[in-house]
């Protein structure tokens, strides 16, 4: 199977597998998904629940990532700086004005919007190694952006901006971490309802189509300058809006937590979780999140060691990541179970 | 007007060092159309391997020159083992080994040598007789010491049969094969050239930066701003670059933007070059057949 | 079953295909010690993909390819040049960037013996345009001058077999007289084999003694030029009359 595998048609007599269809299929195990999702805040401990909270978040971060790397080919290795300003203006919203905080998650998103579609504009000219090569200096020197003296009345400079955790609303019988994990889910839900609708369809059809032959892309009529400036912006704005989530599960923004090895975390994401997939942004999730957590424990180099190898052996033994392993296993599987339905 | 000079001289001394992580990043560049992202960190491992041979006593030139050594091998042999199975690979693939390769150096040090900041000497005396109040020795030494390395490998290049052989297969890599040249091996040591170059860049940095794993990250940022100067395929256009760069740095530094942005004013020459101009000042303006 | 004791090249079965895309189809080629052998085709017949398969570049070939005595299929390009064989590619394969004395100096990159000077002088007294241009950059000769050194540098090889892509490709008619007088002159002086690819057959055909005439992938006609050139299909068909 290719990268990015985008179904225009059905056969026109589906097959079974057990009695359902692959539709059907989907359909249940998405179903089951969600209820599972919505079960875990009463299983989970505090500090559990904080970190599948986190899970959530960098879900959103790479699914936006992989909209823009994966499906249409721009590579970014600087992320982290979109997901900084989608943090750094929920904090300070929150520190500043009175914004309540569920305001600030779309006005972060709303901001990131215009500022990935800036940087988009300009970087239209920019293929594989100098794209990546302009994000990498982004990534490089937002922290010290950040930290500028004369943004320090708003930044809080080196400290950063502490934030407090918003209680449930309505009385809802929630501690203040539940809550947040539910407000989380509340959003990356239609996120990733909305970018699965969009990579389905004809934006995601020209988005590929832009990825691997521009000039052809062109010439069908396709405005390759807009899908890609477009692109750049919707996915700053999911990493925007993650961003802003993201700083109120961790309570608190500071500069230093927003370099390049966020950046490099986000990379990580895409690769192990696996190039133009959607389900590959939460199989990279449960990788950033988790790794780093026990690989600490071995050394304090240990994180970013693990993190180069599965980088480079992902792209030599498993270049669709996770999800192109999990894909080409129920594919097999398919094929040895499926019946065709009697004519 | 003393201290202008000052800015100046001394960011010509930085440029040195940009020059060499320019030229580095060119010469990979000129013979696969990759950007070399570990650039950076394996200067910084070759440096490390200097310290441990100072620290065992190696005088400090002998030390220099076995570390070139080391760093010229272990430049042929990450080409040879990590980067030719994705030699054909598309960009993202070979982007992510990069910065695979990158945090693997990264943390090997880190784990052999801490992360904790070492001091590092410089061979040149504060003292010396060709210090000023304008060039600290140091100074001095390192644009002594990075002309001398980049005229040897302009030498080489030049002058001698590999060099040429080199050149050839960067270029014209069927033909090259058509004469009978190993191409293969002339990328492995085009590497391995790379590796050394840069390694010059650290140990002539580690004196002011001081030596810890993350010393050469912003050092690579400005020696990629210095590339995209100088035009990327060009590699007097990257020693040029580099100490347009360094000057740049230091006067932006000093009188514009104030010291804590340098490394936003090397993302802003970045972007700026690949937006006004993206094949630099010297570098070949690439048109693509359709 | 060895080659025969006269041939320089001699390919028997030869397939080869760009990846799905078959372009040979058991191609059985000889080429007589010290000879010329011309082969001929029209556009698209797989003439050029014949000498890349010969050094096996670009293309995934089957097939035995004995050269001097030896086997060379499979072999890497670097090292089956090395044997002596010097392909002077399609479209010249100059260095552009580099002077002509840097690009005759490559073609003499394999060579251990001290007579590379003498061939400078050899080459230059077949070429005497090279010598007057020889600090200047290829890229900016003219195209007759580029194939004298594209010939020149394979030359400097001293290979046994020459192998020519379709040398007189966008030149004129009397540059082009002028370098197969040349080839002719190198055959009968240095004893040089040659495996000619041409689209001009009434050229290649007054140098060559041996011709094929390729169709499709496959070698549909083969003998003496002579007997080639007075052929009525090969008459009207590649020589216009």
């Amino acid at each position: 199977m290719t990268m990015a595998t985008i179904e225009t048609s059905r056969p026109a007599a589906a097959r079974q597998y057990a009695g359902l269809s692959l539709r059907a299929w989907r359909i249940v195990g998405v179903a089951a998904l969600l209820v599972g999702a919505c079960a875990l805040p009463f299983a989970l401990s505090s500090y559990h629940l904080f970190q599948a909270t986190q899970v959530l978040v960098y879900a959103m971060v790479l699914l936006g990532l992989n909209i823009l790397t994966g499906f249409n080919g721009q590579i970014s290795l600087g992320h982290g700086a979109f997901y900084a300003i989608g943090a750094y203006t929920a904090a300070v919203l929150l520190d500043k004005t009175g914004v309540p905080y569920w305001a600030t998650i779309p006005l972060a998103g709303a901001v990131c919007l215009v500022a990935g579609f800036l940087f988009g504009r300009p970087a239209l000219r920019l293929e594989g190694h100098y794209l990546a090569l302009a994000t990498f200096a982004l990534a490089v020197s937002t922290p010290q952006i950040l930290k500028y003296k004369h943004f320090e009345e708003w930044t809080g400079g080196v400290q950063g901006i502490v934030i407090t955790k918003p209680d449930a609303p309505l009385g809802l019988p929630l501690d203040s971490d539940q809550w947040l994990y539910f407000f989380c889910l509340l959003w990356t839900v239609p996120l990733f309802v909305i970018g699965w609708n969009l990579l389905r369809g004809r934006t995601g059809r020209a988005m590929v189509a832009i990825r691997d032959h521009p000039m052809a892309a062109a010439t069908m009529g396709i405005d390759t300058a807009l899908y890609k400036s477009m692109t750049f912006g919707v996915s700053a704005m999911y990493t925007g809006i993650a961003g802003a989530l993201g700083a109120l599960v961790a309570q608190f923004v500071s500069p230093d937590s927003f370099g390049f090895p966020l950046s490099i975390q986000f990379l990580v994401g895409i690769v192990v979780g696996g190039i133009a997939s959607i389900s590959g942004a939460v199989f990279g999730a449960i990788f950033i999140e988790f790794v780093p957590n026990i690989a600490d424990q071995i050394s304090k180099a240990a994180p970013q060691a693990i993190y180069g190898i599965f980088l480079i052996t992902s792209m030599y033994l498993m270049p669709m990541g996770v999800a192109g392993v999990i894909r080409r296993a129920t594919a097999r599987l398919a094929r040895m179970t499926g019946e065709r339905p009697p004519r | 007007m003393q201290a202008f000079l000052h800015q100046v001289l001394s960011g010509l001394a930085n440029g040195g060092i940009y020059a060499s992580v320019a030229l580095a990043l060119v010469m990979i560049y000129q013979a696969t159309h990759h950007v070399n992202f570990a650039q950076g960190e394996m200067a910084m491992f070759s440096t490390y391997v200097c310290w441990l041979l100072l620290q065992a006593g190696v005088p400090y030139w002998v030390a220099f020159i076995l570390t070139l050594g080391f760093a010229f091998a272990a430049g042929v042999a990450i080409e040879r083992i990590i980067v030719r199975p994705v030699e054909q690979a598309p960009v993202l693939t070979v982007v992510a080994v990069f910065i695979g390769l990158l945090l693997i150096i990264n943390s090997l040090a880190g784990w052999l040598f801490s992360y904790t900041i070492k001091a590092f000497p410089s061979p040149f005396p504060s003292d010396a007789w060709y210090g000023s109040p304008f060039m600290s020795p140091h100074e001095v030494g390192m644009i002594f010491v990075t002309m001398v390395v980049l005229a040897l490998v302009f030498f080489f290049f030049r002058f001698t049969p590999l060099g040429l052989a080199m050149r050839a297969a960067a270029q014209n890599p069927v033909s090259s094969r058509l004469v009978g040249i190993r191409v293969g091996w002339m990328l492995a040591i085009g590497w391995g050239l790379a590796g050394l170059i840069g390694s010059v860049a650290g140990m002539m940095a580690a004196p002011i930066v001081y030596l810890d794993p993350y010393m050469m990250t912003g050092i690579l940022l400005y020696g990629f701003a210095a590339a995209l100067v100088g035009g990327i395929d060009n590699a007097w256009g990257a020693v040029l670059g580099g100490f347009t760069v360094g000057v740049l740095e230091n006067v932006a530094g000093a009188y514009v933007v104030g010291t804590e942005l340098k490394l936003t004013v090397a993302l802003a020459i970045i972007i700026g070059v690949l937006v006004i101009r993206p094949s630099g000042l010297f570098g070949r303006v690439l048109v693509t057949r359709v | 079953m060895s080659a025969s004791a006269d041939a320089i090249l001699e390919t028997r079965g030869l397939d080869a295909a760009y990846g799905p895309t078959q372009v040979l189809q058991a191609l059985d080629l000889t080429v007589p010690r010290g000879g010329i052998v011309t082969l001929l085709g029209a556009n698209g017949a797989g003439k050029t993909t014949a000498l890349r398969a010969i050094c096996n570049m670009m293309v995934r070939c089957a097939g035995e390819i004995h050269f001097a005595g030896q086997r060379i299929d499979g072999r890497a390009t670097e090292d089956i040049v090395r044997l002596g064989i010097g392909h002077v590619p399609d479209g010249r394969g100059t260095f552009v960037s580099l002077t002509v004395e840097e690009n005759l100096r490559l073609g003499a990159y394999t060579r251990r013996d001290r007579e590379v000077a003498q061939d400078f002088e050899r080459v230059y007294g077949y070429f005497p345009r090279l010598k007057e241009r020889y600090r200047q950059q290829a890229g900016t000769l003219s195209g007759g001058e580029q194939q004298m050194l594209a010939i020149s540098r394979a030359l400097m090889l001293r290979p046994k077999l020459l192998l020519l892509d379709e040398p007189s490709f966008g030149l004129a008619p009397l540059i082009v007289q002028e370098i197969f007088r040349i080839l002719r002159a190198i055959n009968q002086q240095e004893g040089t084999s040659m495996l000619l690819v041409e689209q001009n057959a009434s050229i290649a055909l007054e140098l060559a003694d041996q011709a094929y005439l390729l169709e499709t992938g496959r070698i549909i006609m083969a003998g003496p030029s002579r007997v080639i050139s007075s052929d009525e299909s090969v008459r009207r068909a590649y020589l216009g009359y």
